[in-house]
């Protein structure tokens, strides 16, 4: 059995007196893909950006490779982060930086890489998201499916252990979404990451997910496999599923 | 009761951002003396701040400069003392105008495009994704922006009170038909050391000022494009009457010091 990753433990976060997080538990392992499933500002992001500490909880542990995230300073924080991948909604390219300084810049930042083995190390990332070639463009000149890929070749550039997409196939058209989807499937078997996707597209979350938790008024109401949340009798995870909440 | 509570928000947000601008620079200034030191991104600032303003700073002086012959040879002359003009226009330029305009000037061209292009960065997470690629956003926004600003505004104040000394001489000349060795001469017997000393130390001071509230402002910006747009506005605004608040005080430090 695989050994626990992740630990949320009783996390809470508010925003001017309303709560996002209402006392969220929960448990990643090592290796898996697991999608937090939710409504639109239900907190999904807000929880990835607490994991690697963009933002504080209020209250709780949160338990990252056997750091605990909410004790820690920046300078602890950025030497964790090299052990994490983000994909960011809108992938967040830097776009004063080509495509090639976007993806070499966690390489400078994390690893004592010679500059060939930088340039070797960014063309493997592209070839690998399917963008061989376009090292030099700047982010302007790239769809949208284009920059999440670009994104998704600097989140997985320091080959890291553990990956968070958030919201990865949102805004995209369905061709580009599947590609993504398979893209997720085939980093993590190749590279055996540890996955968190963040996402209320339901096709995602069917295609990739070894678990799935749902994210409801603040608390993790369901986790389970697929077919398991298909089959829950909690209401409002039925209702999400079927369509009948608004998301 | 109302306007007291009003009163009591604004001073109590007042007070944060004094502090929050004030551990901003501390940060900043901090990253200096921390490796890796990286001399591009600093050269580019200075790139960006120096050469991108200089046209505008020494236009402005240069204005500044012949206007502020036109009104003392003015004045002057109520006292038969118009020859001294070179002096006059000298000392104001070098001590104080010299300074405090090139400083607003780019405060506002410098310190409204720090604003909006972190502003930029932070709403669409790219600070964020800089802080999750394992960079401080101080270390590579912040510092070189600090330091930029405090190299770039002395030596735009340097050609500013050349430009603007410069511009008295032609109207002296035109105006009064000075001879220019006088002008340059009465200049040159002005001035001290010290006045140049207190109006350039100034500058390093203002050019700290500029890139803070740029940066603070920057990092704080909520709410999209409008938020982005209004952080732009409220640096300008900010960096102005600090500008003009701080070289008073800087003005007394300065009159004892020197």
């Amino acid at each position: 059995m695989s050994k626990i990753i992740i630990e949320f433990k009783d996390v809470y976060k508010s925003f001017n007196g309303i709560f996002v997080h209402n006392g969220i538990n929960l448990s990643i392992l090592e290796g898996e893909i697991i999608s937090l499933l939710g409504g639109s500002g239900s907190g999904k992001s807000v929880l990835l950006k607490e994991l690697i500490g963009l933002m504080k909880p209020d209250k709780g542990d949160i338990i990252l490779l056997d750091n605990n995230v909410t004790q820690m300073n920046e300078d602890a924080l950025i030497a964790l982060r090299e052990h994490i991948g983000m994909l960011f909604q809108g992938a967040a390219l830097f776009d004063s930086l080509t495509v090639f300084e976007n993806i070499a810049y966690p390489l400078r930042e994390h690893l004592k890489l010679t500059e060939k083995e930088i340039q070797e190390r960014v063309a493997d990332k592209l070839h690998l998201v399917g963008l061989s070639g376009i090292e030099k463009k700047m982010p302007d000149e790239l769809s949208g499916g284009m920059k999440k890929r670009v994104g998704l070749a600097r989140a997985i550039a320091t080959e890291p252990k553990i990956i968070l997409y958030d919201e990865p196939t949102t805004g995209l058209d369905p061709m580009t979404a599947q590609r993504i989807n398979d893209l997720i499937i085939e980093l993590q078997k190749k590279l055996g990451m540890t996955t968190i996707v963040v996402t209320h597209d339901l096709h995602c979350v069917k295609t990739v997910s070894d678990r799935i938790a749902m994210l409801h008024e603040g608390k993790i109401v369901a986790v389970g496999t697929w077919e398991e949340l298909v089959s829950s009798n909690i209401q409002v995870v039925k209702d999400f599923i079927s369509g009948n909440i608004c998301v | 009761m109302n306007i007291l509570l009003s009163i009591d928000i604004i001073a109590k947000k007042f007070i944060l951002s004094v502090g929050q601008v004030t551990l901003l620079t501390v940060k900043g200034l901090g990253g200096i003396f921390v490796p890796p030191f990286n001399l591009k991104l600093v050269s580019r600032e200075v790139d960006n701040f120096g050469a991108g303003s200089l046209l505008l700073v020494d236009i402005i002086a240069l204005f500044t400069g012949m206007v502020m012959a036109l009104q003392t040879i003015y004045g002057l002359s109520i006292y038969g003392a118009e020859m001294y003009v070179g002096s006059v226009v000298s000392l104001s330029l070098v001590r104080e105008l010299g300074p405090v305009l090139t400083s607003i000037m780019v405060g506002a061209r410098v310190g409204s495009g720090i604003a909006a292009e972190i502003g930029s960065m932070q709403v669409t997470e790219q600070i964020d994704a800089m802080r999750a690629l394992g960079a401080s956003p101080v270390k590579k926004l912040v510092t070189p922006k600090m330091l930029a600003a405090m190299i770039t505004l002395p030596l735009l104040t340097v050609t500013a009170d050349i430009v603007g000394i410069f511009g008295g001489m032609i109207i002296a000349m035109f105006e009064l038909e000075i001879d220019r060795i006088f002008y340059i001469n009465s200049v040159l017997t002005t001035i001290k050391i010290s006045d140049l000393l207190s109006g350039i130390g100034k500058t390093v001071f203002f050019g700290l000022l500029i890139a803070a509230i740029g940066c603070h402002f920057g990092l704080k910006t909520t709410g999209g494009t409008t938020g982005v747009g209004r952080s732009t506005t409220i640096t300008v605004v900010t960096i102005s009457i600090s500008i003009l608040i701080s070289d008073f005080f800087l003005t007394k430090l300065f009159l004892i010091v020197f």
